[in-house]
């Protein structure tokens, strides 16, 4: 038993295990700074009164979320990569990494606008007949009333995308980013299968150990922040 | 759309309908200036010609790669989902237990596949597999793997239902003198299943999205053919792009379904009938303050 864990300790000074999550954990931020932007984007574009920008933001959420993200992963290397020889970065690891991250935007900033919009569906009709009795007109209105209730609405859903994002950095390997999670622990397995469980378990307990703060910390803020009606 | 306009604007007047036709036109003008752009661009690196679309249309493509590969995908899909229902209310009834380590222990399982990776999971699964010299492993690994995880987030989705139903039903179920069991099991379960199913049709788009993680792992799925057949003919933009139509519009479908089915039902069941967000866990937690907001929120 002791043999047997020591032999499995070692293969960390082989393998760079935290490195790879930091690389998950890198794609993760870049992909939910950008998606939020993104995202907050399309949502004012759906609830806008105008047709056109209303239909652009519809068309776009309804293609992406029911696009598979490995397929959107797959696409960028294959198809505007290697097929229209765009690339982002001299660098190949970088180059990689970057469409990776513009993946994971596109993907996710769908589900971003839906989270925001969900938000704004929390807030009651009364709020804004009120904000229009006392004589405030649209801008003024969404921003003092109804904006910061739909924030505080849509935290607990922002929160769901932001750990689905973290989880699907792994499909990053579908672009192929080759030093994140789910490819090192390939590597691993395959040359260590004597090991399996014991890396399997490593990897998946480092997912349960950031997803689930990310879930109470978002839960905790969601309860806090409601809007008590 | 009518229910926002009706938070967010007032009815308008002839003001700001002149200021709303002025503002869609620019608007509609910059949505088709991007596309024609992007057309442009293809355009001009060649990606528009016959050359590379008519191999994408003929019977080969379709009857070799593109139909198995969706049977494939389909075919993982099915046995997922089936899988993942049995998972989730064996184990969301085990969360509703009286017995404190039952309660426990499927509290474990359920947190711990909803935040494992489901590639991870594939990629063990289908190595430990092939290890044993399994026949079928990959897709063995993705349909295990989808079991687990949607398993998992169904579990939750039972947990809230029977926690979203009024609290008469199961004070009733006991009143008539019905064990804590038997009122799970033949009162607020059925209710329960009824009310969640918007949020599994919602799923199962999730589900058929995840299989194509397969591809990565060797299951000759879609994304898989499509690849397969877009790297022979040197147009993998234009297979990928024909694989991605096919999966949105049978997702799409699903969601137009779940969002009926969600209307449908609300009038008939006592308890929330949202459709699920399609992505991540369900956020519809049992009593929770947002339980009602994401339940009005997902419906629409």
């Amino acid at each position: 038993m002791g043999d047997y864990l020591s032999q499995f300790a070692e293969l960390f000074s082989i393998y760079d295990v935290p490195g790879a999550f930091w690389v998950n954990i890198q794609l993760t931020i870049w992909g939910a700074i950008l998606s939020l932007i993104l995202g907050t984007l399309l949502a004012l574009m759906r609830i806008s009164p105008i047709a056109s920008l209303r239909w652009a933001g519809t068309f776009y959420v309804n293609v992406l979320r029911n696009t598979p993200l490995t397929i959107i992963m797959t696409f960028m290397v294959l198809a505007v990569w290697t097929q229209l020889q765009i690339s982002l970065s001299q660098d190949f690891a970088a180059n990689f990494f970057r469409f990776a991250v513009v993946g994971l935007t596109i993907y996710h900033a769908a589900f971003v606008c839906e989270a925001i919009r969900s938000g704004v569906n929390t807030v009651p009709v009364g709020q804004a007949e009120a904000a229009r009795a006392i004589g405030l007109s649209f801008l003024p209105a969404a921003r003092l009333i109804i904006l910061p209730q739909a924030f505080r609405g849509a935290v607990a859903p922002l929160g769901n995308t932001l750990i689905a994002l973290l989880k699907n950095s792994t499909v990053a390997a579908a672009a192929s980013v080759a030093t994140e999670t789910s490819s090192l622990m390939r590597t691993m397995i395959e040359f260590n299968s004597n090991y399996i469980y014991a890396i399997f378990l490593t990897f998946a307990i480092g997912y349960v150990i950031l997803v689930i703060p990310i879930g109470l910390f978002t839960t905790y803020l969601s309860n806090r922040l409601a809007v008590r009606r | 759309m009518s229910s926002q306009h009706s938070v967010l604007f007032d009815a308008p007047g002839p003001r700001a309908r002149r200021r709303v036709l002025v503002g869609n036109i620019i608007g509609a003008v910059v949505v088709l200036g991007v596309a024609a752009l992007v057309l442009l661009e293809l355009d001009r690196k060649g990606q528009l010609s016959w050359d590379l679309w008519g191999p994408v249309f003929t019977a080969n493509a379709w009857e070799n790669y593109f139909i198995p590969g969706l049977q494939n995908t389909l075919r993982a899909a099915g046995f997922a989902i089936v899988g993942a229902v049995v998972f989730g209310l064996v184990f969301g009834s085990g969360r509703l237990s009286q017995l404190r380590v039952v309660r426990w222990l499927s509290g474990i399982v359920v947190e711990f596949f909803r935040a494992v990776p489901v590639l991870l999971m594939m990629i063990f699964f289908w190595l430990l597999l092939g290890f044993q010299h399994v026949p079928n492993a990959p897709f063995l690994a993705v349909v295990i793997s989808l079991v687990l995880y949607n398993g998992s987030v169904i579990a939750e989705l039972v947990r809230a239902g029977v926690g979203n139903l009024p609290k008469g039903q199961g004070e009733a179920g006991l009143a008539i003198g019905l064990t804590r069991g038997q009122t799970l099991r033949s009162i607020q379960l059925p209710q329960a299943l009824i009310a969640m199913l918007p949020a599994l049709v919602s799923q199962l788009v999730v589900v058929l999205k995840d299989t194509a993680l397969g591809q990565i792992i060797t299951y000759p799925e879609l994304l898989r053919a499509a690849q397969i057949f877009g790297n022979g003919n040197s147009n993998n933009l234009q297979t990928l792009t024909v694989a991605a139509v096919v999966f949105i519009v049978i997702n799409w479908l699903l969601t137009v379904l779940a969002q009926w089915l969600s209307r449908f039902l609300s009038g008939r069941t006592a308890g929330a009938t949202a459709a699920g967000p399609g992505i991540g866990n369900p956020t519809v937690v049992a009593g929770g303050p947002e339980a009602g907001a994401t339940a009005d929120a997902t419906t629409r």
